[in-house]
């Protein structure tokens, strides 16, 4: 491991050094550069979660409006909390052809498995598409959980055996687990899955007692009536569930949000990454974009890109290892 | 009803047509598979009406479903992952000069099974859904348990070479990063190409195109012999007679096929391998299976198309995708708004139908436009080796690159073509170790998610009702060949009096 990390490192230099001269100028000239054969969208999820159904919605309408002269093609690199994708991207240093679309466990796996060598602040950052929300979820069978009291009670009085399904060791669900462990003082037992779609799957079915689902993977089985929304980690309710308190309101400090961006390889070119910007910058501005996110319980109202983008990772990255700290490392991987 | 009124509409039955056609070349392509495929002529379906597009995109999953078979039985380099299976018998069929019999099993096979989960889907529909709904990880751990119970009856006569086989293939899943703790595991030090696992058709290629191909140098002494198929209509005639004996293992994979391809975990792959194991457990010829047997081509080629509509089920009814090619397919629907949960079947009928609908049609449409080639298909046998291996070899690397676009995936690929060379002159079975590879990732999810639910107590696998059947179920598919060879070898002592036991 020693050695793929000290090479890593090496590596790592010249690429920061490239990235730092790309960012320094950031004209937002229109690029002569275009996609010279197809282009590799990575999901560092599974299919059928909520990363995988906006790189979908993505690609299509990128097809659809004719935005890019080559394909755009969608691959899901699951594996690992996303280190599968992550170590995909950094070996494809200095591609042009390689984008990644994420979730925040671009920010924790690289910090909670360090053997993986991955250091995301080497990406090339292209766009901000949305800020998505959390929402914890139990099955409509469930009659003693109404509320959050009844919840964490149900929780207490199962001890280990209950089973929350999640998206991964480390993934932002696990994180929101894991702060509710502490701030609640029960011990669960966290299953990962390959993606939230199986997740919430795996609700529906009873296979698992309670997730911390994105809106998007709930909704449908929401609006079946075979889940149940209980709290909400948002500064205040989102307008799909106007009944569903937030954590803030019942007086648990939780706010909790997931950003979805667009980041490239490190080391990608200039002109490359222009050209990208621009590219995620008009579909963010689309009308279906605009109202998958108004279904979906995104927010979609601040586009950032580039150096802002990379400012915003810089900070989340602070945040996201400050939060590791709190909770632990190990009540996360559950070690 | 009104989805076969609409599939048959001047516009979208034009797009079958083009569909299958574009389907059956992407299939044949190796490496190229559906997924790129799919993805490169998503394009075109926004230039016509969603219907439209829909059946398209449906056309050419199925053509590329048989696709597949057509390079497994003429080349025996699998097209696409689901056709590993068809190598297995088609090839050597092919190789004793009966590639049309085995291309018309295929296609025959592709098309029952397609009818039959066609059938299938619109009577059960909706109590399968919810009965999918009841397999969580231990049941679905047990599924695998009973899939790798059929590799048992895969290996031939030395069961142990046949365990072996499977533990090689196991160890082959494993290399990568953990699926739960995302640690890198058995990546031989620092190979970084390790660390994104090793592909299953970089295996299959590697087994199958090249290591046949030494195989073929080896036997034939490079002087090799051309078939001379006339397909005369006679043939043609005694190949319909040939169904008769392969309909029943046909139906069977159709049915397992189709319940395998509406759980969201499994898909088409391990269906088509495990269809093909259990014709072959049950057939009163298993000596047969690998040597060439049409059943062994029909089994797979009806599982692997009953899947695809199968796996239709749980992207429609939980946004599940069972497969890539579906996973572009739900991109599509969400284009559209057509967003997949439990309340699609009853507030957009006529898109569900209009895709079952379709996907009928193009099934039928692929009979005809397969059985109108297979004259063409077998010509390509009749190329000298000296040509045709070239071609396999440029084919095989080509597949071997294409997944991941790595050098390193080109050399595995080579290094599994030698290997899988040695084990053959060894007289190891190397199907099970495919296999495994395949089922592997998926048992090791499953397994550790259910011990993490259980906190380690194995007889959460026992206690709940449907994955017990599956357990046991697995003990009698691991009995039976076991058994019957027992009593067989009995009987042939019995026969040379005082054998040696």
């Amino acid at each position: 491991m020693c050695n793929v990390f000290s090479k890593i490192k090496k590596a790592a230099v010249p690429v920061a050094i490239a990235t730092a001269a790309s960012l320094g100028l950031s004209a937002p000239a229109m690029a002569d550069w275009s996609p010279k054969k197809p282009v590799e969208l990575i999901i560092m999820a599974g299919a059928g979660g909520g990363a995988d159904q906006i790189a979908r919605l993505l690609q299509g309408l990128i097809e659809k409006k004719d935005l890019s002269p080559r394909p755009i093609i969608p691959i899901n690199k699951p594996g690992g909390s996303g280190a599968e994708a992550l170590r995909y991207i950094q070996d494809k240093a200095g591609d042009d052809h390689t984008i990644l679309v994420t979730l925040n466990s671009f920010y924790t796996t690289p910090v909670i498995q360090k053997g993986i060598g991955v250091d995301v602040s080497n990406f090339t950052p292209i766009g901000r598409m949305a800020i998505d929300t959390f929402v914890l979820w139990v099955n409509s069978g469930r009659e003693d959980i109404t509320d959050l009291d009844s919840y964490v009670a149900a929780v207490k009085a199962a001890g280990t055996n209950w089973k929350v399904g999640g998206t991964g060791t480390g993934q932002e669900d696990s994180i929101l687990t894991a702060m509710m462990e502490k701030e609640f003082g029960y011990d669960v037992t966290y299953i990962p899955f390959p993606g939230g779609g199986t997740v919430a799957k795996n609700l529906v079915g009873n296979h698992v007692d309670s997730t911390v689902n994105n809106p998007a993977e709930q909704n449908e089985f929401y609006r079946a009536g075979e889940t149940k929304p209980i709290v909400q980690f948002t500064a205040e309710r989102l307008p799909a569930y106007p009944d569903v308190p937030t954590a803030n309101e019942l007086g648990v400090n939780m706010e909790y949000y997931m950003q979805r961006s667009i980041n490239g390889p490190p080391g990608m070119s200039k002109e490359a990454q222009d050209w990208y910007i621009n590219l995620f910058k008009t579909l963010f501005d689309s009308e279906e974009w605009q109202k998958f996110c108004t279904d979906d319980g995104l927010a979609c109202h601040e586009w950032l890109a580039g150096d802002d983008l990379g400012a915003y990772h810089t900070q989340q990255i602070a945040l996201h290892k400050e939060l590791i700290e709190t909770v632990g490392a190990t009540a996360i991987t559950g070690e | 009803m009104g989805g076969l009124a609409e599939a048959m509409q001047p516009l979208n039955f034009m797009m079958i047509i083009i569909g299958c056609a574009l389907g059956l070349l992407i299939g044949a392509m190796p490496g190229l598979g559906s997924v790129n495929g799919v993805a490169i002529l998503l394009p075109i379906t926004f230039i016509v009406p969603p219907t439209a597009a829909i059946i398209f995109l449906a056309a050419i999953y199925y053509g590329a479903m048989y696709g597949g078979a057509i390079s497994s039985i003429t080349l025996g380099i699998p097209g696409a992952s689901t056709a590993v299976a068809t190598v297995f018998d088609g090839r050597p069929l092919a190789q004793a000069g009966h590639a049309d019999r085995a291309l018309t099993a295929a296609a025959v096979a592709s098309f029952v099974g397609g009818t039959i989960s066609v059938v299938l889907f619109t009577l059960f529909a909706p109590p399968l859904a919810s009965f999918a709904l009841r397999f969580g990880p231990a049941e679905e751990f047990a599924l695998m348990i009973m899939a790798f119970a059929t590799f048992i009856g895969l290996g031939g006569d030395d069961i142990p070479k046949t365990i072996f086989s499977i533990l090689i293939g196991l160890v082959l899943a494993a290399v990568g990063l953990d699926i739960i703790s995302g640690q890198p595991r058995l990546i031989f030090g620092d190979i970084d190409g390790f660390l994104h696992g090793i592909n299953f058709l970089v295996l299959a290629i590697g087994i199958y195109g090249i290591g046949e191909m030494l195989w073929t140098l080896e036997t034939t002494k490079g002087e090799v012999m051309v078939h001379k198929v006339q397909i005369s209509l006679d043939r043609m005639k005694s190949n319909f007679k040939d169904i008769k004996n392969y309909i029943g293992t046909t139906s069977l994979g159709s049915i397992l096929g189709y319940f395998v391809g509406t759980l969201p975990a499994a898909g088409a792959t391990p269906a088509s391998l495990m269809s093909y194991g259990l014709a072959k457990t049950f057939s009163k010829d298993p000596d047969s299976f690998g040597k060439g047997n049409v059943g062994g081509v029909a089994a797979p080629e009806a599982a692997n198309n009953a899947a695809s509509t199968g796996s239709m089920l749980p992207m429609i009814t939980l946004g599940i995708p069972g497969s890539p090619t579906t996973a572009i397919l739900l991109g599509g629907m969400i284009i559209w708004g057509l967003r997949p949960g439990p309340l699609l079947f009853t507030e957009n009928p006529e898109f569900v139908w209009g895709l079952i609908g379709s996907l009928y049609i193009a099934n039928f449409a692929t009979l005809v436009i397969n059985l109108a080639f297979i004259p063409l298909f077998v010509k390509i046998l009749t190329l000298p080796f000296s040509i045709l291996a070239p071609i396999i070899y440029i084919l095989c690397v080509v597949g071997g690159y294409a997944p991941t676009q790595t050098m390193h995936d080109v050399w595995l690929m080579l290094l599994f073509g030698v290997v899988g060379y040695l084990l053959r002159k060894l007289n190891y079975p190397v199907a099970p170790a495919v296999l495994a590879i395949v089922l592997g990732p998926l048992a090791e999810r499953s397994l550790r998610q259910s011990l993490l639910g259980s906190h380690g107590d194995v007889t959460v696998f026992l206690t709940r009702p449907i994955s017990a059947t599956c357990i046991l179920i697995a003990l009698a598919l691991i009995c039976y060949p076991v058994i019957q060879k027992l009593t067989r070898r009995r009987r042939r002592n019995l026969g040379m009096g005082q054998g040696q036991g």
